[in-house]
């Protein structure tokens, strides 16, 4: 029996598109500079990663600002303003608090990285060098990884159609979400990182691709059980499908083939960018309308 | 009128829609009293209904259910009937939209009603997304999301709330709510023995939501009043932990995707 609906739109658009897009790029590219520390196998492939995060993430706050109807009350998220109340507010039952608080405590770290990643001031990148920097940077990668996900965790926790008939949408966003950071990092990298680290990020696209596949199937298995697969099949949005589809292709012929066709090779990034843009789209946008 | 109203005490709508004559009172004297305009008249085709939805202009909004079926070949069997019922914020025990609000600018009252509070709520509407009864709505005006106070204002005052006072057929009634289940069960009671084997009550029980504050009287299916039936009526932290676990599974597996690209293959490293 298809699951009942009755809740109303909440009206979230290209603010929260891009905010969706940008804390996935942020807190993967975050995740990527953190996996290249671990291995150590490009020390500028690394900076380029935390370099890339830190931009991604400061326009965030910008977006959700902009979105409230009283953007003047931002800190309300993170202050207790009921009369007699006082403290910081945070209610875990709520994607949305925790959400601002992870988002928060990421940039002040994405921060310390990017400092680090550009060598001032000297004392931050010295710290950062050593095992301090190391749990610095593990931790900012649980954060990136809470960043980059939450985000659809956020939507299922509701009680619209599409959004609430899945558990997959935290882990689709947080694949595709990689996928576009790995691609923004390899842009970024090109021509200054060690040979051999352009085919691994490529290959790791491959990966994240894989398992943004994986969840993409999920997602339709949990959606057709609970009766509301045509809405993100309905009325065109199928077409934001084949950009989706049409940016899995690079990534995953790359992991296929052991490297991108050359055909693909200049437009892969562009293609992967505008897929996890219409996958986010698709998912936020169906639903209400 | 129900007494003297004292904080620490219960309260809430029983409404019956069994007597609801569609006049819209009730969203008139809400309207008047909550100093809300409405928004601009259009004509919706929906029966007699030109209200559309509760929204942030709307707190009560009188349904209107058509009940027309052509008589059969031959004369006989058809029904010409309205369905008629005064929807409002049901003030649920177990509210979804507390749930999610991330400001604390939802609230439960001294009178156990809920509430959300305009200087606090900064417009996120993560609250409309969570409401499965769709009540509540989004005002550009002052940049937050209004529904039904309960009149927290006039109960404060020691006044029943505004569409109560002026519902000509009593179908509102509000009240302590240990008063108002009693007077509804007696209600069903007497609409069962006159033969209406339909009707039923509608969060008077824990099912829904742990209970409505403003709880009904339908002669129908929940359903064909636009209301979730009580299998239906699911909390969204239901998927917290599944959502936060599938976010996990995709963790693990894009990180161990990363590990295998990324790792070192037998070439010398790069040094700082």
């Amino acid at each position: 029996m298809p699951n009942e609906h009755f809740a109303v739109s909440p009206d979230w658009r290209w603010y929260i598109l891009l905010y969706f897009l940008l804390a996935g790029v942020a807190g993967g590219a975050y995740v990527i500079g953190a996996l290249l520390r671990l291995t150590g196998v490009d020390r500028t492939a690394e900076r380029v990663a935390f370099l890339v995060a830190l931009p991604a993430i400061v326009v965030c706050p910008v977006l959700l600002t902009l979105d409230l109807g009283s953007p003047a009350r931002f800190w309300h998220m993170l202050v207790n303003t009921t009369p007699g109340g006082g403290g910081l507010t945070l209610r875990p039952e709520s994607p949305m608090s925790v959400g601002v608080w992870a988002l928060s405590l990421f940039s002040v770290l994405a921060l310390i990285s990017f400092l680090a990643a550009l060598g001032r001031p000297a004392g931050v990148a010295r710290l950062m060098a050593g095992r301090l920097g190391t749990a610095v940077t593990l931790a900012g990668a649980v954060l990136g990884l809470f960043v980059a996900s939450y985000t659809g965790v956020l939507l299922s926790v509701s009680n619209e159609a599409v959004w609430s008939d899945t558990w997959t949408l935290g882990g689709l966003f947080l694949a595709s979400g990689m996928s576009a950071a790995a691609a923004v990092v390899a842009v970024a990298a090109r021509r200054r990182a060690a040979a051999g680290t352009e085919r691994r990020l490529a290959e790791a696209d491959g990966w994240f691709a894989l398992v943004e596949l994986l969840f993409v199937v999920l997602l339709f298995i949990t959606l057709a059980a609970a009766g509301s697969a045509s809405t993100v099949l309905g009325h065109g949005w199928i077409l934001l499908w084949v950009v989706v589809g049409l940016g899995l292709l690079p990534p995953l012929l790359g992991l296929a083939r052991r490297g991108i066709p050359g055909a693909l090779t200049a437009v892969a990034p562009g293609l992967v960018i505008l897929g996890v843009l219409a996958l986010r789209a698709v998912i936020v946008f169906s639903p209400q309308g | 009128m129900p007494g003297r109203i004292s904080p620490g005490t219960a309260y809430g709508f029983f409404t019956d829609t069994s007597i609801c004559i569609g006049c819209k009172a009730c969203e008139v004297a809400c309207k008047e009293w909550n100093q809300l305009p409405g928004n601009a008249p259009r004509f919706l085709g929906d029966s007699l209904d030109n209200t559309g939805q509760l929204d942030a202009m709307n707190w009560r909004h009188v349904r209107f259910v058509e009940r027309f079926t052509p008589p059969a070949p031959g004369g006989g069997g058809g029904q010409q009937a309205f369905l008629m019922m005064s929807d409002v914020c049901k003030h649920c025990n177990q509210a979804s939209c507390m749930d999610v609000c991330p400001t604390g600018a939802i609230i439960r009252t001294e009178f156990d009603t809920v509430l959300i509070q305009q200087d606090v709520c900064n417009g996120c509407r993560n609250c409309i997304s969570a409401c499965p009864f769709g009540v509540i709505g989004f005002h550009g005006d002052t940049g937050t999301v209004r529904k039904c106070t309960l009149c927290y204002d006039r109960l404060q005052a020691g006044m029943q709330p505004a569409c109560a006072q002026a519902c000509p057929t009593q179908s509102i009634q509000f009240g302590p709510l240990d008063q108002l289940h009693q007077r509804a069960d007696a209600r069903l009671a007497t609409l069962h023995g006159d033969g209406h084997d339909q009707a039923r009550l509608y969060g008077r029980d824990s099912r829904v939501y742990g209970g409505l504050g403003a709880f009904f009287l339908l002669m129908d299916r929940p359903e064909t009043y636009g209301l979730p039936s009580a299998a239906s009526a699911v909390r969204p932290g239901r998927n917290n932990a599944p959502g936060y676990l599938g976010a996990l599974l995709g963790s693990v597996l894009a990180v161990l995707g990363g590990l295998i690209a990324l790792r070192r293959r037998n070439e010398s490293p790069e040094t700082r």
